[in-house]
């Protein structure tokens, strides 16, 4: 069976995500028998990248070098993999689990009467069924989802695997589908990112400040950690809240959900709605004055003591361990 | 204009999360159910302060649930809104809810169609995008304000690593999130009001679902937090290096 992918991309370039995307495909295309693996890559993206993703397992890469995709409009996005799965003569679907992909996978799904598992946290399982895992209750439980229509989406959430490097190659091919301007209905007007910093949902090593920081100009002592880390920072809501942070690091079940492989949690509670956001992380520090904070049951390792006296020392402690490690 | 807000119920946040019948089934026993947060704090209050301001002349309620929905639709009918449905079926596939929310919106006229980014127990994330693909409509994920004048919508959406400020012309489907509006508490006249505000009860159109949830399983329990002192921090690093090889 023909598994096809879509492989997102940020102004041309592959982000980790978009690999581990492929990889999943090509490791799903082999569970379910073998067949084609065909990559979907939409906008303007040099051959050079794409090359690429033959080496994380696409057999087949359908690109429509069309500028008009430079820009993210969802139903145009959605029209375009329609047809790359109508081309490819694909059964399954993969995307990521971010804010592009889940649009995408919402629509393709109306396109398609495609069942979809949205926030896979595993490969599908073929003894009974096409079943996916999900997580389910905000990262407190598991559903397994049995997918029972012809066609099947998967959104897998990013990290849940690491992408592994192969070697071998991707034959392209133009995707033909034509899409009329009221498609694209969507206008960029503006943008405004956050240069030089790996996302939160992107991120493996995330360091998160709370309520126990006291203030604004305390986050100095975090952003340090953050940097001997090469960590992106996170807060509680309480925190972005009251301004001292921005709102797109608040973590948490009204904030971003996060699954990174670290999670550093200073001066944060633990509570429930906090938990939720990140409670998937693989492994947790959290460091607070109070042994009786909630958030030590969810740690892995911790700390009690005063943010203000701990956070300088493991600093350096990280960095002479930097230093001793490169 | 007029606008559709959907309304997911969703267990209290605290809810205890365990499931009986051999794992098969969300236990209920002693859950309260809340309006889905995202739906609540961001898709309705900004359709209520739209239709406030003049902008939007009637504000549209829809849940796809069983009678057991209602109590959620009062509460939600209590913040304010004209009308609100009840599409009589229950469902957590998302092809089902969606087709059912778009086949009752579809001849309608509602020029926005709002939902949350997200439900808090089923995490999909995409009813929102499959109305819009039912219907054929534009959508824009995961918005973080939201404003029209006459037929164009500026929507900010989050992106990877920050916001982009997008325009898009009428209808619209949109799924909400934080920095749209601040959450309300309802007083007591949108509570009296809300007693007699209709709460009509659609019949559904009867789609077949595509997935079917086979079990539920929870995580492994965490064995134990392993502490270290203030002049442990090289132990520490090592842990997190040779242990948990995350460094
Ligand atoms: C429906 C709903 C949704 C919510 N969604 C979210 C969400 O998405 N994300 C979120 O984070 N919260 C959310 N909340 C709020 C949540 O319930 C908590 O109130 C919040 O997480 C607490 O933030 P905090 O841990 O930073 O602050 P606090 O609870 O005030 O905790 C501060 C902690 O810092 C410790 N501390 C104090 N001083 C020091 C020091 N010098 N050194 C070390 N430690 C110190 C204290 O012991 C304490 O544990 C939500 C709440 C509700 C009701
Ligand atoms: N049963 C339902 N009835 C009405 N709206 C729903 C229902 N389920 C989900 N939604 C809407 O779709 C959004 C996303 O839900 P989901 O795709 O399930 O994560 C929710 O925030 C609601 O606005």
């Amino acid at each position: 069976m023909s598994v096809l992918v879509f492989v997102d991309h940020t102004q041309g370039s592959f982000k980790k995500k978009a690999f581990e995307t492929v990889n999943y495909a090509a490791e799903t295309a082999k569970r379910i028998g073998g067949g084609d693996v065909t990559a979907v890559v939409l906008g303007t993206v040099s051959n050079e990248e794409i090359n690429q993703l033959g080496q994380y397992g696409a057999t087949k890469v359908l690109h429509l070098n069309d500028a008009r995709f430079d820009n993210f409009s969802a139903r145009a996005y959605a029209k375009a993999i329609a047809a790359g799965v109508q081309q490819a003569g694909a059964k399954v679907v993969i995307v990521s689990y971010n804010v592009s992909g889940k649009a995408v996978a919402g629509i393709l799904a109306a396109q398609l009467k495609a069942g979809l598992v949205s926030g896979a946290v595993d490969y599908p399982q073929t003894d009974n069924g096409f079943v996916v895992k999900k997580t389910v209750f905000s990262g407190k439980a598991f559903a397994h989802v049995k997918i029972t229509s012809d066609v099947k989406i998967i959104a897998l959430v990013p990290n849940t695997f690491a992408p592994k490097k192969g070697e071998g190659a991707a034959a392209a091919e133009a995707l033909n589908v034509s899409l009329s301007d009221a498609d694209f209905g969507i206008t960029k007007v503006a943008e405004d990112v956050v240069k030089g910093e790996i996302p939160l949902s992107e991120a493996e090593l995330v360091v998160s400040g709370g309520r126990g920081l006291k203030g604004p100009e305390n986050w100095g002592i975090l952003e340090d950690l953050g940097k001997a880390f090469g960590a992106t920072l996170a807060c509680s809501r309480p925190v972005a809240d009251a301004h001292w942070r921005p709102h797109h690091e608040h973590v948490g079940q009204t904030g971003g959900t996060i699954r990174p492989n670290l999670y550093v949690a200073v001066g944060i509670s633990g509570a429930i709605q906090h938990l939720a956001g990140v409670n998937s992380s693989k492994t947790i520090v959290v460091i607070n004055k109070d042994p009786e904070a909630p958030f030590f049951k969810a740690a892995d390792y911790g700390v009690v003591g005063d943010a203000f006296e701990v956070l300088p020392k493991l600093t350096e402690a990280v960095n002479k361990f930097k230093a001793a490690h490169n | 204009m007029k606008i559709l807000v959907c309304i997911a119920q969703a267990p209290d946040t605290t809810a205890k999360i365990a499931f009986t019948d051999n794992n098969t089934k969300f236990n209920e026993q002693g859950v309260t159910y809340i309006i889905n947060p995202y739906d609540e704090w961001y898709a309705l209050v900004r359709a209520l302060e739209l239709k406030e301001t003049g902008v939007a002349s009637e504000v549209h309620l829809v849940t796809v649930g069983n009678a057991g929905a209602e109590a959620v639709m009062r509460k939600a009918l209590a913040l304010g809104g004209d009308q609100a449905f009840r599409i009589n079926t229950e469902s957590h596939d998302t092809f089902v809810v969606a087709s059912e929310i778009a086949a009752f919106a579809k001849d309608k006229g509602y020029d926005l169609v709002l939902a949350g980014k997200e439900s808090i127990d089923y995490n999909n994330a995409s009813v929102g995008a499959t109305i819009a693909g039912v219907l054929d409509h534009n959508f824009i994920g995961f918005a973080t304000s939201l404003d029209v004048a006459g037929t164009t919508a500026t929507v900010k959406r989050e992106i990877e690593g920050g916001e982009e400020t997008d325009t898009a012309t009428l209808p619209l489907v949109i799924s909400c999130q934080k920095g749209m509006a601040e959450a309300r508490i309802p007083n007591m006249r949108g509570i009296m009001a809300a007693r007699t505000k209709p709460l009509n009860v659609v019949e559904p159109t009867a789609v077949a679902a595509l997935t079917e949830i086979v079990a539920y399983d929870l995580p492994p329990a965490k064995t134990g937090v392993k502490l270290f002192t203030v002049d442990q921090m090289d132990e520490l690093v090592e842990a997190l290096h040779s242990q948990a090889k995350v460094i």
